[in-house]
């Protein structure tokens, strides 16, 4: 177990390092880094000046080493747009898109799992096929329309929900949090589900394979014959069985929904590094997008690595095979 | 003594597309308080849908289309679910082939009992954990209070159906359907827990109905034995005579394939062909064409018959008539 | 017995048509009623789209046809000239119904064209990676995998931020998100097909190893390839109106689907719905009926459904 947890946290940092290249190279080789690192505004005397001071008449393995040295100490540079540290802008952005992140998650258990689990049981009644044809559409529909449609349903036609923006937000550990209060919450419901579209699809069409995969399973009939009610069966000794693998998958769908929420913020206007950073492509405020990309990859990196270590607790078979 | 069960006229039928399977098919029989029932048949003879029919585990498309299942006088095939749930596990309980798929994988030993135990008698948590590791310590479970915390898979197959067996016993059932415990245990471990199950049985006055396809097990074991062939009871009667003088030219045949070391160098006999398809059986005795007895007159539905007192058998050309 | 061949058709035993593997397929696929929907509904989208030049009433690339005071007329409306636009105007005064084939034009020519490209980049180096083994496939599998560990809207992302904006470069995006979906497809496929008698055959006649790999493993691979080939040109379709709509797409002379959305998108808020929904409703229609020819070629074509 421990040498196994070694040898995955020695990968993780492996593909860090990968990426950093990758990052590297795509910023200094393939643009040209005078453009991205120096304000366009900055005269000639000037850019000599920063071109030396930022070592770029250095060789070029020296320069990774100096941007690897500089990301350790989270200097990423600073943004051209808002004169800020990029790291620090991005940081005060993330509470909003992790917020909706996991707002989603928890939408794809909420609505998933009931709705495959009814289409498990009933797999031949009019809403278990409704349930199961709407799950193709939340796979194939591009998020970004769906979303629209939304505001254009709730918002603009019916006037329910208002369509942009966070709402009024509560600090909490110093952090703006819109999941305090009631406006925020009202504010949030759209594009939190619009961002989990895709994972209740997931969810649903899991759940609904798992129920069909137990029910017919000898332990289950067991459970039946010592006279449990239906209740106890279904959602002790069949959803027992489906959730290890729902929350496995819900887990690794964290850090796509992260990326994902790109696009419900634009859409919605919800101002979280998502936003943020098309924003800065836009403006091609390039240590903005630099320190994007590296904190996304350590993010997307780190949930994949707890997913790991999470699943193997979770499980007690995986657990004693990794043990043995 | 009194008769715990009494299966008057039983069809259980499944409705496939490829039409109506009659996997039982007028089926009586009675098991005596105390008494080991001995239920004997190939695969898909009926033996185990017999089995679910009386705990009233038959899942769509089969339902019990007709007869009676008389417990202490009681119709179980008229009585509600509910009603029903409450004798499942409690005065009525099942233990089934295969150890390996019938304990929840994810749920612990102590989880599985202790729901158990609750589901029929109004005890606290800590009561009901206190019976379980009885419970496991009756069935020769050693250390049982450290096993109540273990999961299935660190059980072995004979233990697991220990587990099993234990649970089914919890309340002291009235009647307990064992379907091929066995089967799927090694010879020696086979022979312990036949042993055990005989043992408790006696002690409580457990009916026993105990399926099996496989003559030897049920020699020792069994006071009645019924032969199944094709959804129908052709044979029974008391163990010692069914066995010494089989009737039936089916069990004569099934007695004849088992491989026995008084008969050592002799050839083994074997019921030539295979079990017919339920969905196309030929009219009349269903055994007619493997049956090297049969004339013109075997194409006529074979009366039950009872040449002496408590013995039954439909054939026309029975093996021996009756002797004094 | 009026009509002589409903006789002929009664009595004797029909003859059956030569069944080759082809027949087989089509009648296999024409099963689904609804697959068939999907084909027809495709059809007639990519000879909208093809034939846009033809059949639309405007150029919504010539500025000299339209007319500002047109902008953002309700579907119905009579233009100045007296043309009736049947979905309404945009802001630019521009006929929908025009700008959306021509935006369809480019969606599918960007999806089916980087869905292509992926396929030739990822079939061979799935290709590769089963022939050779070892090395070359421990490479190869190990880019796939950690390529598909990232989600391909951040994959997009990070090469349009490097390379930035432009047709080419979404492109290049799409590709580089969808090749490692074929390579994975196509090694695990041609690396069952590898141990068959025939590749050894090939081997033995000392055939230089290109010939047995395009010829004699590819033809061996294809079933599994269109499937995915498929559901990717729908996935880049989806992508690639995505990065549009956040303006990472396509440039705004020559608008895409997604970027026809985009444009609408805030005169939505007001209630002018028809700038966003028409080309929206397009896209979505473009999409579904991809998939689902996609889903029964996948039930048609895997040969582990086959009974």
């Amino acid at each position: 177990m421990f040498t196994w947890m070694v040898r995955r946290l020695f990968q993780a940092c492996f593909v860090v390092l990968a990426m950093t290249v990758i990052v590297f190279v795509g910023v200094h080789v393939i643009g040209n880094p005078v453009d991205i690192l120096i304000s366009p505004e900055a005269d000639q005397a000037e850019r000599a000046r920063i071109i030396a001071n930022l070592g770029l008449d250095q060789p070029l393995w020296r320069q990774y080493l100096y941007f690897l040295n500089d990301a350790v100490h989270g200097n990423l540079g600073r943004s051209f747009v808002f004169n800020e540290p990029a790291l620090k802008l991005i940081g005060g952005r993330m509470p909003a898109t992790l917020e909706l992140a996991v707002t989603a998650v928890l939408f794809s258990i909420c609505f998933g799992v009931p709705l495959g689990l009814y289409a498990g049981l009933k797999p031949d009644s009019f809403f278990g096929r409704t349930v199961m044809a709407g799950s193709i559409l939340g796979f194939s529909l591009p998020s970004f329309w769906v979303g629209l449609m939304l505001i254009m349903v709730f918002a603009v036609q019916l006037g329910w929900l208002p369509s942009t923006g966070r709402g009024q937000t509560e600090v909490l550990f110093g952090i703006h949090w819109s999941f305090l209060t009631w406006d925020g919450l009202r504010h949030m419901f759209m594009p939190a589900l619009n961002l989990s579209l895709f994972n209740i699809s997931l969810v649903l069409r899991l759940t609904r394979a798992g129920v069909r995969e137990t029910l017919p399973m000898d332990y289950i009939k067991f459970a039946r014959a010592k006279g449990l009610s239906p209740a106890r069966v279904i959602f002790v000794h069949v959803l027992k069985n489906i959730m290890i693998p729902v929350v496995t998958v819900v887990g690794l769908e964290l850090g796509s929904t992260i990326a994902f929420a790109v696009v419900t913020e634009s859409v919605f206007a919800w101002p979280g590094m998502g936003k943020l950073i098309i924003d800065s492509i836009n403006v091609l405020d390039r240590p903005v997008i630099v320190a994007y990309l590296m904190m996304i990859v350590l993010l997307f990196i780190t949930i994949n690595l707890v997913v790991d270590i999470l699943y193997t607790v979770l499980d007690p078979r995986v657990r004693l095979e990794t043990k043995a | 003594m009194s008769v715990t069960l009494e299966v008057r006229n039983l069809r259980t039928h499944f409705h496939t597309r490829g039409g109506i399977l009659k996997a039982v098919d007028d089926v009586s029989f009675s098991v005596e308080q105390g008494q080991v029932m001995g239920l004997v048949g190939e695969s898909g003879s009926g033996k185990s849908v017999t089995g679910f029919s009386i705990i009233g585990l038959v899942d769509p498309p089969g339902r019990i289309a007709g007869g009676q299942i008389l417990y202490r006088g009681q119709d179980l095939a008229k009585i509600s679910e509910r009603e029903m749930r409450s004798l499942r596990g409690n005065r009525i309980a099942m233990i089934f082939q295969d150890p390996m798929m019938t304990l929840n994988p994810v749920l612990r030993i102590d989880t599985q009992m202790i729901e158990t135990v609750q589901a029929h008698a109004n005890v606290s948590k800590a009561e009901a954990r206190t019976r379980s590791r009885d419970a496991l310590g009756m069935v020769g479970i050693p250390s049982p209070e450290e096993r109540l915390n273990s999961y299935p898979h660190q059980f072995s197959g004979g233990m697991r159906q220990r587990v099993a067996i234990a649970i089914a016993l919890l309340h002291n059932p009235d009647l307990l359907i064992a379907d091929e415990p066995t089967t799927a245990l090694d010879v020696t471990i086979q022979a312990q827990i036949l042993a055990e199950v005989q043992k408790l049985a006696a002690e409580h006055g457990t009916a026993l109905i105990w399926i099996t396809h496989d003559l030897s097990v049920i020699a020792g074991l069994a006071d009645r034995i019924a032969v199944m062939y094709a959804g129908r009871v052709v044979e029974s009667g008391d163990a010692a005579s069914v066995l010494d003088r089989p009737l039936h030219p089916y069990t004569h045949g099934l007695i004849g394939s088992v491989p026995s070391r008084n008969k050592r160098g002799e050839k083994l006999r074997q019921i030539p062909g295979m079990t017919p398809s339920l969905l196309s059986l030929p009219p009349g005795c269903a055994f007619r064409t493997r049956c090297a007895r049969a004339t013109a007159a075997c194409g006529q539905e074979p009366p039950e018959e009872s040449p002496e007192t408590g013995r039954m058998v439909r054939c026309f050309h029975p093996m021996e008539a009756v002797s004094a | 017995m009026t009509d002589p061949s409903h006789a002929v058709a009664a009595d004797a035993p029909v003859l059956p048509k030569e069944e080759t593997p082809f027949r087989r397929f089509v009648s296999e696929f024409a099963e689904s009623k609804l697959a068939l929907v999907g084909l027809a509904v495709f059809s007639v989208i990519a000879l909208l789209a093809i034939f846009a030049s033809w059949i639309t009433p405007q150029n919504p690339y010539d500025l000299a046809q339209l007319d500002i005071m047109d902008g953002r007329l309700p579907p119905g409306s009579k233009s100045l000239s007296g043309y009736t636009f049947i979905l309404g105007t945009d802001d630019q005064g521009r006929d929908m119904f025009s700008g959306m084939l021509f935006g369809l034009r480019i969606s599918l020519s960007v999806g089916v064209g980087s869905a292509l490209f992926a396929a030739v980049v990822g079939t061979t180096l799935g290709l590769l990676a089963a022939f050779f083994g070892r090395r070359v496939d421990t490479v190869i599998m190990r880019l796939v995998d950690l390529q598909l560990s990232f989600p391909s809207i951040l994959v997009a992302l990070m090469i349009l931020a490097v390379l930035g904006k432009g047709v080419m470069n979404v492109m290049l995006a799409l590709v580089m998100v969808e090749w490692a979906y074929y390579a994975r497809t196509v090694r695990a496929t041609a690396m069952v097909e590898r141990r068959r008698e025939y590749i050894e055959a090939a081997q033995c006649l000392a055939l230089p190893w290109r010939r047995i790999m395009f010829r004699h493993l590819l033809p061996n691979c294809l079933p599994p390839l269109i499937v995915v080939a498929t559901q990717q040109v729908a996935r880049a379709i989806a992508l690639e109106a995505t990065l549009s709509f956040l303006g990472l797409g396509v440039p705004i002379t020559e608008p895409s689907l997604g970027l026809l959305i985009a444009n609408g998108y805030q005169y939505m808020l007001s209630g002018k719905y028809w700038i966003s929904f028409y080309p929206g409703l397009a896209l979505l229609v473009t999409i579904v009926s991809i998939n689902l020819v996609g889903d029964q070629l996948r039930d048609v074509l895997n040969p582990r459904l086959k009974k």
